[in-house]
């Protein structure tokens, strides 16, 4: 008897998804499946409005990632607008950006990190789920969740002083910015009140990636071994290879390292990779056009952006990237729990580049904005915290925007979400009558390791729970699991 | 009587999706009241969503009003007392709820505000940037609601200039 397994989330609105599992009737796992009901209506909710509303209007997308958006759309309109891609804004325009940026990376990796990760690495994948949570956390290691918290507090208001509020964010113009930062807001910033205070930021960062390389240290046979495969990765880079989360050129390697897309200007993705549709998922599935979809599926995400960058440009991250390449012998990582390694020497850099920036004259310059002449189409792109998130717009003669294509970074990730999930289910549930809720857990992880935003990729309204349903060859429903 | 010193009314929810933008209207509408109530002092907040960062900031508080659409079958609004014992923990911990962020802030902080939730019902949950009539309708049922609760100062005794 063929038995299927699905785990789906159900969320507040539209927007969900799910996990099928097939089992055949010998208890072999024969197919597993991530579908998520992506709602693309946010493109055509843009069209018809004015081009300059896009980086406001974009991060209604998603509430959980209004920066990413917010930063994307506006580098596209900074083509449109003639400012040029990257580089082509003021100092001021440019690197209060990037302080924006970053303090969105340093808040995102520490949430998903100490409330989301920590608690699975603290009790065990399959410890007493009563207590596997960040409130779990908070009652047995409270330092721990309160550093969390207040990492992710610190880089809000970061977000807040640079896109002038938490909600509804203008900071990001079509060309540049439109404030700069106050000398009483830089000095708060780096010499608030502990814990509030960029070197407290960095310690904590330190802390946070020396607590999982402890338990790295004490766990490393499940920690390269729990979905590992091989994939290729794709991420922005610096021209000259260095890491760097806010612009670049598109790069590509596969999973020995060879450059397989070299260096693009990302304003001509689209000669390069195209998005696959699937009867059975209404979330696009992108690869490499020049690969196929078979060989050409890649990573996104911290893991990619560390196989991708040949360096730091932090001497702390630095010194951990070293150490941490060296595990694969310089090689491509694909050890998908990596990811949480990686994500925190993303941490650490990201504490860094807000200190650094901090002590920069040029944020507290007064020449925002640059204009230039006027384009039709432009492309922005940028390294989201989850992944390479692709903003491109076209608008016409009345300053209208006429075309909207978004490509979200959970989107990118898809395949090999779709891959650890069934490495997961063949290794746990194999030969199982039963969903057990370590089993569920164990999917879970696989799923979290990518951090997967399924607001940003089903436009929905915040809440993502998770459902797992066993059913067999005849849909019919042996066993049914959910978490919130 | 004045019983809380510290008061923060939170609003949250996305306002390009329609109704879920009540938590923000109803922010909006509140700065506009206390402008023209001057001896009031009460914090606003504003959101997206809630997520954990918040367990700090209402420990700050005496009392915390939570306020958000609602997709219940409720009518109109209700106004309840937040348990922080029915706090669920999420999948995704992309957003929490309130009771969850109430419940946190206690494990945290070792003491948490008196908080309630204000759910105003909404309709439609579509990509727009407007409230539907009958949210309107609702909003103002609440905030009548809850501005009158306050200058009463029963049930919500806030302390005034």
């Amino acid at each position: 008897m063929l038995k299927k397994i699905t785990i789906e989330p159900v969320t507040r609105v539209e927007g969900h998804g799910k996990v099928t599992i097939h089992m055949d009737d010998k208890g072999n796992i024969t197919q597993s499946r991530l579908h998520i009901v992506e709602f693309r209506g946010f493109e055509r909710f843009v069209q018809g409005r004015p081009y300059w509303e896009a980086p406001v209007l974009v991060q209604r997308l998603c509430g959980i990632c209004p920066v990413s958006h917010h930063l994307a759309a506006a580098k596209a309109l900074d083509v449109i607008v003639g400012a040029g891609t990257g580089h082509g804004l003021t100092a001021t325009g440019e690197k209060m950006r990037r302080l924006m940026h970053y303090g969105q990376f340093f808040q995102s990796h520490a949430l998903h990190f100490f409330h989301l990760s920590s608690p699975d690495f603290l009790f065990g994948v399959d410890g007493d789920p009563a207590i596997r949570n960040i409130i779990g956390v908070a009652l047995t290691y409270p330092d721990l969740a309160v550093q969390g918290v207040m990492m992710r507090k610190f880089g809000q208001e970061i977000i807040r002083a640079t896109a002038g509020k938490k909600i509804h964010g203008t900071g990001a113009i079509p060309g540049g910015i439109n404030k700069n930062l106050s000398i009483a807001e830089r000095d708060e910033f780096l010499k608030g009140a502990d814990p509030l205070n960029a070197d407290k930021m960095v310690e904590w960062a330190e802390g946070a990636l020396d607590f999982f390389k402890n338990y790295y240290a004490a766990n490393k046979d499940f920690v390269d071994n729990f979905a590992h495969f091989p994939s290729n990765h794709l991420s922005l880079v610096r021209k000259d290879g260095a890491l760097d989360l806010y612009h670049g050129v598109l790069r590509a390697v596969d999973t020995e390292g060879k450059k397989i897309l070299h260096d693009i200007d990302y304003q001509e993705y689209a000669d390069y990779i195209e998005e696959e549709v699937r009867s059975w998922s209404y979330m696009k599935f992108p690869y490499l056009k020049e690969y196929g979809k078979e060989k050409g599926w890649y990573r996104v995400g911290p893991l990619a952006r560390l196989n991708t960058a040949e360096f730091i440009p932090t001497p702390l991250a630095q010194r951990e990237f070293e150490i941490y390449k060296a595990l694969t012998n310089g090689k491509p990582n694909n050890h998908c729990m990596h990811m949480h390694y990686a994500r925190l020497i993303e941490t650490l850099h990201a504490a860094e580049m807000i200190r650094e920036l901090l002590n920069d004259p040029d944020l507290l310059g007064n020449d925002l904005v640059v204009k230039g002449t006027k384009q039709k189409e432009g492309v922005g792109l940028i390294e989201a915290p989850r992944g390479t998130l692709f903003h491109h717009y076209r608008i016409n003669d009345d300053d209208q925007i006429v075309m909207a294509n978004l490509i979200v970074s959970t989107t990118n990730n898809n395949e090999p979400m779709n891959r650890s999930v069934n490495f997961v289910a063949k290794a746990v549930m194999t030969g199982k009558e039963e969903i057990t809720e370590g089993m569920m857990n164990s999917v879970e992880v696989a799923i979290r390791a990518y951090d997967p935003c399924l607001s940003c990729a089903t436009h929905a309204l915040g809440k993502m729970p998770l459902e797992i349903t066993l059913v067999d060859q005849d849909n019919n429903i042996i066993d049914r699991k959910r978490s919130h | 009587m004045t019983k809380y010193k510290r008061v923060l009314v939170y609003g949250y929810g996305n306002p390009g999706r329609q109704d879920d933008g009540l938590g923000a209207a109803f922010i909006s509408k509140m700065e506009t009241w206390i402008v023209n109530n001057p001896g009031i002092r009460i914090n606003l907040d504003c959101n997206y969503q809630l997520n954990i960062e918040d367990a700090e900031v209402i420990s700050e508080m005496d009392l915390v009003i939570f306020v958000d659409a609602s997709q219940e079958e409720i009518e109109g609004f209700t106004f309840t007392r937040v348990d922080a014992s029915s706090a669920k923990v999420e999948f995704s911990m992309h957003a929490v709820s309130p009771a969850f962020v109430l419940d946190l802030c206690k494990k945290m902080f070792h003491d948490a505000p008196v908080t309630y939730l204000l759910h105003i019902k909404g309709i439609s949950w579509d990509f727009k940037e407007e409230l539907t009539k009958t949210a309107e309708e609702n909003l103002e049922k609440a905030f009548a609601f809850l501005t009158n609760e306050i200058l009463k100062g029963d049930l919500l005794a806030i302390e005034t200039n």
